[in-house]
């Protein structure tokens, strides 16, 4: 067998790859661009949440939602770690990121507008990320598989603090009700649009699927979507923004509407709400922290030396 | 409703121990949470993924500090206010009526702690200095004739040791990193200098006949004291020869940055203030 038989017989075989394993040119890029992509989207992902952290309206909340937005960056560690051992720098990554060439999901350039937002990422956004990524904890290749069991137990949690906002406010006041579904509205559509287009238009998909990369279709993951949704959705009482939702008892699931394709490759391509937004502060943060940087490094020299001197001395 | 509580101002104090102990503890609160705020600015932010992970960790950490000290306030709120007053119309205080409620002039925090958060040196050395003080603060705390001070400040011993040597360890490394960022640390020596003084200023509720419950800050100030100057020696940098120090949180007379975080902070609450969240 040749290397790439072998390479192929052990992903049949459920048997992981490791960083030091022989694996095919296009495996290691797919690999890092999916794993620096996931990466981006948790550091992204800090930001429309993060805008909510001084005005939440308990101390507790802002506690659980300082803390969620935490685990985010947590993840992105994890995940560039992660990327790092397909022999890519975090520094390249980040810079991937700033320049535009690195893409992160779409779901983060949304604006949030009300607190119900902070409810709704949780329950929809962080829940789609979950179907998504619960497979990849099997995903073939090592490092990724294990950073992602730990993501997801956090990931979880996140969807379950979510939905508890939710139902709080759905059993509030009146304005909080109105305010919930307002939230539900805007982030229903884009969250579909998380597991990316349909699957006669997904050219990789094949090929992830044949290296265990992927192992469940798009259409498949926003099916189960759909169907765990639209039982919750009744607890909270509240509408999923479809009129097209219904049960289909001979296809034992629901069915859903049109998804806006037009809108979803024009906030790829840049032109959502808040795509500039959410690369200016990257970037910002990025360029304010060099001299932080700098410094730390040009310290980190300097007590190297001083080490040095002090062992010649002795 | 319990807005109308002002808590800054109980013209009828049931007897000046508890009304002092009660602004006591809202102080070390107000201080905690007005700086936790500031630090989850940061949130998102950050110069450095890990160093954006440490800054909202210390903010998580102040804020549960300030959750643990403001229902402590709030029970003896209302203790106190439940002898005097007719129950059913003043509801029950929480640590979310005092904290959303107040305004800027019932807040007691030290205005270091409400200076917008500058760039990461201004940070983290307010973090020394305000981390140094809080570490030989509840050192002494922990001994305290109030048992629930007494165990917050237990509690969060171990919490603000960290705080205070990740802080200490940052001033260090940027003071004597690059010329920059030297300049940068003088420069932030400079501005939060003179707001360092009222940290070890008593305030009224912070004077005590018999010195069982509230921490003498005279005790900690030479300790303090001594720990900022090695370490800002370390750091190479130069404490200003002007000794003036602003002085005015504690009596709730603050700067003009107070009034920006309580708006932004309290905007939910006082936007529907019936609601549950
Ligand atoms: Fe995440
Ligand atoms: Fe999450």
């Amino acid at each position: 067998m040749n290397q790439e038989e072998i390479f192929q017989q052990k992903v049949d075989t459920e048997v992981r790859i490791e960083p030091k394993d022989w694996m095919p040119d296009k495996y290691r890029q797919t690999l890092i661009r999916q794993i620096s992509q996931h990466a981006h989207s948790e550091i992204v992902g800090m930001l429309p949440e993060g805008n909510w952290i001084s005005r939440a309206p308990t101390l507790q909340r802002k506690a659980i939602l300082i803390a969620k937005v935490q685990d985010e960056a947590g993840h992105g560690l994890y995940l560039y770690s992660a990327a790092e051992t397909l022999g890519i720098s975090r520094d390249e990554m980040i810079a991937q990121l700033h320049s535009g060439k690195a893409k992160y999901s779409s779901i983060f350039n949304y604006p949030t507008t009300t607190w119900a937002d902070m409810g709704a990422i949780g329950w929809l956004v962080d829940g789609a990320a979950i179907m998504n990524q619960v497979p990849l904890c099997r995903t073939s290749y090592g490092p990724y598989a294990r950073g992602m069991v730990r993501i997801c137990k956090e990931e979880s949690f996140h969807q379950r603090q979510g939905f508890e906002i939710l139902l709080v406010l759905s059993k509030g006041t009146d304005e909080q009700k109105a305010m919930c579904q307002d939230a539900i509205n805007r982030w229903w559509w884009p969250s579909m649009m998380m597991f990316g287009p349909k699957d006669d238009e997904s050219p990789n998909t094949q090929q992830s699927m044949k290296w265990k990369v992927k192992r469940f279709t798009n259409d498949e993951l926003r099916q189960r979507f759909v169907d765990i949704c639209a039982e919750q959705i009744k607890i909270l009482g509240m509408n999923i923004p479809d009129s097209d939702l219904k049960w289909n008892a001979e296809k034992k699931h629901y069915d859903f509407g049109q998804i806006n394709w037009e809108e979803f490759w024009n906030v790829v391509s840049g032109n959502g709400p808040c795509n500039k937004e959410r690369l200016d502060a990257r970037v910002k943060a990025h360029e304010e922290g060099a001299w932080v940087r700098e410094a730390a490094n040009a310290f980190a020299e300097k007590q190297k030396q001083r080490a040095h001197k002090n062992s010649v001395a002795a | 409703m319990a807005t109308e509580i002002s808590i800054g101002n109980l013209t009828q104090p049931i007897n000046e121990s508890t009304d002092q102990l009660i602004l006591y503890t809202l102080h070390l609160a107000d201080n905690a949470l007005i700086l936790g705020q500031r630090n989850a600015e940061w949130t998102g932010h950050g110069p450095v993924l890990e160093q954006d992970i440490a800054i909202s960790n210390i903010a998580l950490d102040l804020i549960g500090q300030a959750r643990m000290l403001y229902q402590y306030a709030a029970t003896l709120i209302n203790q106190a206010t439940n002898q005097l007053i007719n129950h059913s119309t003043n509801p029950a205080h929480t640590e979310d009526t005092l904290a959303f409620f107040r305004t800027g002039a019932e807040y007691k925090n030290c205005l270091l702690v409400e200076l917008p958060r500058g760039d990461w040196g201004v940070t983290v050395l307010r973090q020394f200095f305000f981390s140094t003080y809080q570490y030989f603060l509840y050192h002494e705390l922990k001994n305290s004739a109030d048992e629930t001070l007494a165990a917050i400040a237990e509690k969060s011993f171990k919490e603000v040791t960290y705080h205070m040597r990740w802080s200490a360890e940052w001033v260090i490394r940027l003071g004597d990193g690059t010329e920059e960022s030297h300049d940068r640390m003088q420069k932030a020596l400079d501005q939060l200098w003179a707001y360092t003084g009222e940290l070890l200023t008593p305030g009224d509720f912070e004077t005590e006949p018999d010195g069982k419950i509230v921490v003498d800050l005279r005790s900690i100030k030479v300790a303090w004291t001594n720990k900022i100057q090695e370490v800002l020696s370390t750091a190479t940098l130069q404490i200003p020869e002007n000794k003036w120090q602003q002085s005015g949180g504690k009596q709730g007379r603050h700067t003009e940055h107070l009034g920006y975080i309580l708006s932004e902070m309290q905007y939910l609450q006082r936007t529907y203030p019936n609601a549950q969240w």
